[in-house]
């Protein structure tokens, strides 16, 4: 994640340093139960980002799959293929290999939405914590009219209005954008409320008050100065934000409005599996669908945890 | 208080109710939704079953699919073919008590062929209706026309006097945006009357007990409900909530017959689901060869035929529930005899290719309807990945019917290089597949090869076609037909790949006929007490 | 205090209005009501007239300044798939919605709140860790995936309960029909319900679990324990009170998510509600659907925000001053 702490700053405590100091480090060694859920995010990425390396096959590359190999269980059921260690999908592509290209694609979605959900939300935040008045109260009731409406439903809507307008384009095309915006932009109040507080909060310490005597221009003392001491609070809300963007990633795609069949995230293959679900062919629909729900239980974990560990009063 | 009572009064009507009618009560799900009554909006199989329930046609089709009298007690053909006098059975009742006459068919017949009418195709516009009595009617046309009256079946009659009071006139269009009396309300001559209509939720139909014809089934109500999703349409099948799904996915016609309490009906329907290619346009609309087109030529055509195993979609996509065809129509409606598939064999389609000029292939966009047909989604899919094996690249564009079709047909401009289509024959007969889906798009003003959507066109297959047309001798007809069917097979017009399965849930408790047309009607079903 | 309302009360109208703006929008431009209605062999002429007769020539502002009108008498235009006015669509589907969004919140407020106290109380013992897991399950699991796995297990293995639809509804009035009445309609909400609600749930559960672990460390509980009250007594007259307000207020704010949320649940069981109406109008890109059902929800929203926000400040004036912001 992209949680890259701004270089070691010469104000007081800089995060990295805080993080260090503190004991975060000591409180997560302590937890077995989030050392656990790191272990598994970290092998859930590295799973999806090599993905072209470890997976057997390329689900995507439609030359390599064979109809004739559809609906195969798992390897160690009767009938399974040793070539196929958890089965097939219904367009005989390797199920292993599909899961990890999926989980790369939901993870892609994921990522790009809560960072662009991020990037609007610091930026807006800051603009409204540290410039105040009418800026700040307009941004801020632009943020409540937009947390009234659930991302679901701000999604649906785009995905509305993007087909309107480009009647004919290819979904193949269109999908992941559409997704990445949708996630993006109704994601973002959480984070613009809460840099937001805490920047009315640096804004009147004395270190700012220096740089702006010193003559500093406003956009540099709220990158430099400002956000470094603002951000412990965004890494909680971008981690748990993660795993409601992946769960909203693959509802959409389960509403039949997310990424196409032919480049499945998990959320399609649950969706496709889905149709298989009364005909016996578990493993469509249980193997992503249980890959999904530990990598969100995993993310949830680490984010609990992080909260714990970043709120002083509950330690 | 008063509300409470109220409501308490409600419940007990409703339980009484319940208790009455629950024996013959059918429910039936469909994938589909039921939006408008009128008879006149949308030409779709599923919408016209619905609707044949309150309405009916001057014929009717059995369950065999043969041509019966129905509102007409029969008809006449003049020697020269040139005068169809219709005889109207007396004595018939609408729904709202009036009688029928001949007047009301005189008014469907200008309301069928009116402006927003999407059924303008069931009667020519030159013919002429002309009332003899009140209940004779002729039909004056300026050319025979043999099978004037084999889509009648689906032309249902609706009263003059009930569409005058109701403005009513003009049918509803499909687009259209202001709601009309007549798509909210029925008022027809069949065995079922509607009782309440919800578009979208809940349709109610309640047996006609004035109906002219003692009817087959014992069916007093039948409650009808769209179940878009697929699992929860079986699910409310096995767990016995309704009596009557259609379709049932193919994954789970096992489960549904192993489940002891409902059965799947199966068999062919008359349906030929094919690849069609864009062969009008000189590029391509989404293709990386530039300056020509290759569909133009029919090696390339033959490449993609031959790039296609079809006995693998039956087995894996199908369920084996298809059969692989030839032609472009179904063996029931024309024998295959004499014709076979193109071989599948990757090899000789990448030599093809090569010899077009293509020995790397190319790129090329792709439409597919996904809610539609059994599996269309999948099989397009499927079709992607054997074409890779020859080099080809589809961008496959699979979408929701309706915004499929607004960009393939006609109203959208036939926007397309590649695409699937199922097409059922509305007359059941050979001609309407050669000028409907064969026929040159060519002549302006002429409805000729509006479902051609990449405009495959042979001159002398039109010629051919119009002979058929007007042909009256069974085993010359024939020939012809073969001799058309033929040419087009030659040429790789299109790429036929098979006519699906018919797949009806039915509750252990119901007796149903299942006709091949995939109608499915409940005026044949029975019901044990 | 009147100054306070009044200046709450614009400040929601100024954003009914900037949603109208955007619901316009997706009206009049993304889905031209004119290409809809004709056919493409529509002569040019016909189509100008059809264009004059609707008004669509007049300059935005007019046509925008029409829109809100008619929005403010709820005409909202004719749906394209079912030629029927959307409002009367939208209403005949709203009693299913709000009937399940309101078992949904009831489901998760009665089983949320006694988990979290009980979480809370018994910090270590197995079952709160049972709870605790749990809840994470329910917020790691796609509400969709829950859904289908309950269809699964309860219609289809066991047959207790219905897959789909509102089962047997009585109509109440004009335009209000119920399903609480009958025994199927009862059933039937169940599976929806906790399908809707389970999200809801472990959120408040976790709420509850926070505000009691933040109540209990606070002086006044410490000095109730001091006084030498029963625990039992503090636990639930002291501490589970003082966690009541934010909860409840967060549960009314969450109406709004539930029935946003309810196009998820709608869907998998065929509820025939206002989300299954929006999700069709979505794949069907009917927009004048999309459109009234983005103005209805944002004055669900709208108004019940701004309930809360006065119930607070009549509540606690020291309030005021940071309302908006909580």
């Amino acid at each position: 994640m992209s949680a890259q702490p701004a270089s070691p700053a010469k104000q007081p405590p800089s995060l990295w340093a805080r993080i260090l100091d503190s004991d975060i480090l000591a409180s997560f060694l302590r937890s077995k139960v989030t050392m656990v859920a790191a272990v598994i995010v970290l092998v859930l990425f590295i799973g999806a980002f090599f993905s072209p390396w470890i997976a057997p096959t390329n689900p995507f590359d439609p030359a390599t799959v064979f109809l004739s190999d559809a609906n195969i269980p798992p390897a160690w059921q009767q009938g399974g293929d040793p070539k196929f260690i958890l089965g097939t999908d219904d367009q005989g592509r390797d199920l292993y290999s599909a899961i990890l290209y999926g989980l790369r694609v939901s993870l892609i979605v994921g990522l790009l939405g809560v960072a662009l959900a991020a990037t609007i939300g610091i930026t807006l935040g800051l603009l409204a914590g540290y410039l105040g008045g009418r800026v700040d109260s307009l941004i801020m009731r632009i943020a409540d009219v937009q947390l009234t409406f659930p991302a679901i439903l701000i999604a649906l809507l785009i995905d509305g209005v993007v087909r309107g307008i480009f009647k004919h384009a290819n979904r193949e095309d269109t999908a992941l954008y559409v997704l990445v915006i949708s996630i993006g932009l109704s994601f973002w109040v959480q984070y613009a409320r809460t840099i937001r507080g805490s920047t009315l909060v640096e804004r009147n310490k004395d270190y700012v008050q220096a740089a702006r005597l010193v003559g500093l221009p406003a956009p540099l003392i709220m990158l430099r100065h400002v956000l470094p001491n603002v951000i412990g609070p965004v890494l909680v809300i971008l981690t748990i934000n993660l795993a409601l963007a992946v769960i909203t990633e693959a509802t959409l795609s389960f509403l039949g409005v997310g990424l196409p069949p032919t480049q499945p995230s998990l959320g399609t293959l649950i969706s496709i599996g889905n149709r298989y679900l009364f005909s016996g062919d578990w493993w469509i629909v249980t193997f992503p669908g249980v890959t999904l729900a530990v990598l969100v239980l995993a993310v949830n974990l680490l984010g609990d945890w992080l909260r714990d560990a970043l709120n002083p009063r509950l330690r | 208080m008063s509300f409470k009572t109220h409501c308490l009064a409600a419940v007990a009507a409703l339980a009484l109710m319940c208790g009455a009618v629950q024996a013959q009560t059918l429910r039936y799900a469909n994938q589909g939704e039921l939006k408008s009554l009128d008879p006149y909006t949308v030409n779709e199989t599923t919408t016209n079953a619905h609707l044949g329930h309150p309405y009916e046609g001057l014929t009717a089709r059995g369950k065999d699919l043969k041509i019966e009298p129905a509102l007409a007690e029969k008809w006449e053909i003049s020697p020269d073919g040139l005068k169809w006098r219709f005889f109207l059975r007396k004595g018939v009742k609408f729904h709202d008590g009036s009688d029928f006459t001949a007047d009301d068919v005189i008014f469907s017949a200008d309301r069928v062929r009116a402006q927003g009418s999407n059924f303008t195709t069931r009667i020519p516009t030159s013919a002429k209706f002309v009332k003899v009595d009140d209940h004779t009617v002729d039909v004056v046309l300026t050319a025979p026309n043999p099978i004037l009256n084999a889509q009648w079946d689906t032309w249902y009659i609706m009263s003059k006097k009930w569409a005058e009071a109701n403005n009513a006139v003009a049918p509803t269009p499909a687009a259209a945006t202001t709601p009309s009396h007549a798509s909210l309300n029925a008022n027809g001559t069949g065995p079922y009357k509607i009782e309440s209509h919800q578009p979208g939720v809940k349709t109610v139909f309640k047996l006609n007990e004035n109906y002219w014809k003692k009817i087959e089934g014992n069916i007093k109500e039948v409650i009808f409900t769209p179940i878009s999703s697929d699992a929860t349409r079986v699910a409310a099948l096995l767990s016995g909530e309704v009596d009557v799904i259609e379709p049932v996915p193919i994954q789970d016609i096992q489960r549904v017959n192993a489940s002891g309490n409902a059965q799947v009906l199966t068999g062919p329907e008359l349906r030929t689901i094919f690849l069609g290619f864009d062969q009008t346009r000189d590029e391509l609309l989404e293709s990386s060869v530039k300056g020509k087109n290759p569909f133009k030529d029919p090696k390339v055509r033959q490449a993609f035929f031959q790039a296609i195993d079809i006995e693998t979609i039956k087995s894996r996509v199908m369920r084996g529930l298809s059969t692989p065809s030839p032609l472009m129509i179904a063996p029931e409606l024309y024998p295959h005899a004499g014709f076979i598939r193109a071989k599948f064999d990757t090899e000789a389609a990448k030599k093809l290719l090569a010899e077009a000029g293509y020995p790397n292939g190319f790129e090329l966009g792709m439409d597919c309807p996904n809610d539609r047909y059994v599996n269309d989604g999948q099989i397009c899919q499927a079709v992607v990945g054997m074409l890779a094996r020859i080099g080809v690249k589809v961008n496959l564009n699979a979408q929701p019917k309706a915004q499929y079709f607004a960009k393939v047909l006609k109203p959208g401009g036939y926007k397309t290089s590649f695409y699937l289509l199922g097409w059922t024959p509305g007359t059941f007969d050979s001609h309407n597949v050669l000028y409907d889906i064969l026929g040159c798009r060519d002549v302006a003003g002429s409805s000729r090869g509006e479902s051609n959507l990449g405009n495959y066109c042979n001159k002398k297959v039109d010629e051919l076609t119009d002979k058929i047309l007007v042909e009256s001798d069974t085993a010359k007809r024939n020939a012809m037909i073969g001799e058309a069917y033929k040419m087009t097979v030659d040429e790789f017009s299109y790429i036929p790949l098979h006519q699906q399965a018919l797949a009806w849930g039915v509750s252990k408790k119901v007796k149903l006929a299942q006709r091949a047309d995939n109608s499915v009607l409940l005026y044949y079903a029975t019901k044990e007490q | 205090m009147l100054a306070f309302v009044l200046r709450r009360l614009f400040q929601s109208l100024i954003v009914m209005l900037a949603v109208a703006l955007i619901a316009f929008t997706m009206f009049r431009f993304v889905g031209d009501p004119v290409n809809q209605m004709v056919g493409v062999d529509t002569p040019q002429e016909q189509v100008a007239q059809l264009r004059q007769t609707l008004g669509l020539d007049e300059p935005v502002v007019v046509q925008f300044a029409r829109y809100i009108y008619n929005a403010a008498r709820l005409e909202f235009g004719v749906s394209y798939q079912f030629r029927l006015p959307v409002i009367s669509l939208l209403g005949e589907r709203a009693p299913a919605t709000l009937e399940l969004a309101f078992m949904s919140a009831l489901f998760s407020l009665l089983v949320g709140i006694p988990m979290g106290v009980y979480t809370a109380l018994r910090r270590d013992s197995w079952l709160a860790k049972i709870f605790q897991t749990v809840s994470l399950v329910g917020i790691s699991l796609p509400t969709f995936l829950i859904g289908i796995l309950l269809i699964y297990l309860f219609s289809v293995t066991l047959g207790w309960l219905p897959s789909f639809g509102r089962g047997e509804v009585v109509k109440l009035g004009n335009w209000w029909t119920t399903g609480l009445l009958t025994a199927s309609g009862w059933k039937a909400l169940i599976l929806p319900s906790i399908t809707l609600g389970l999200f809801q749930m472990t959120l408040i559960m976790r709420l509850v679990r926070a505000e009691m672990l933040e109540v209990l460390r606070t002086d006044y509980i410490k000095f109730a324990r001091a006084r030498g009250l029963k625990t039992r007594a503090i636990h639930f007259g002291h501490a589970l009170k003082n966690t009541l307000v934010p909860v409840i207020t967060i549960a009314g704010l969450q109406l709004g998510s539930i029935i946003a949320f309810a196009i998820i649940t709608e869907t998998v069981f065929q509820w025939p509600g206002m989300g299954l109406l929006f999700l069709k109008a979505v794949q069907q890109v009917d927009i004048p659907i999309m459109a009234a059902y983005l103005m209805l929800i944002s004055f669900l929203f709208v108004t019940i925000n701004l309930i809360v926000d006065l119930l607070y400040a009549l509540v606690d004036p020291r309030l005021r001053a940071t309302i908006g912001a909580h």
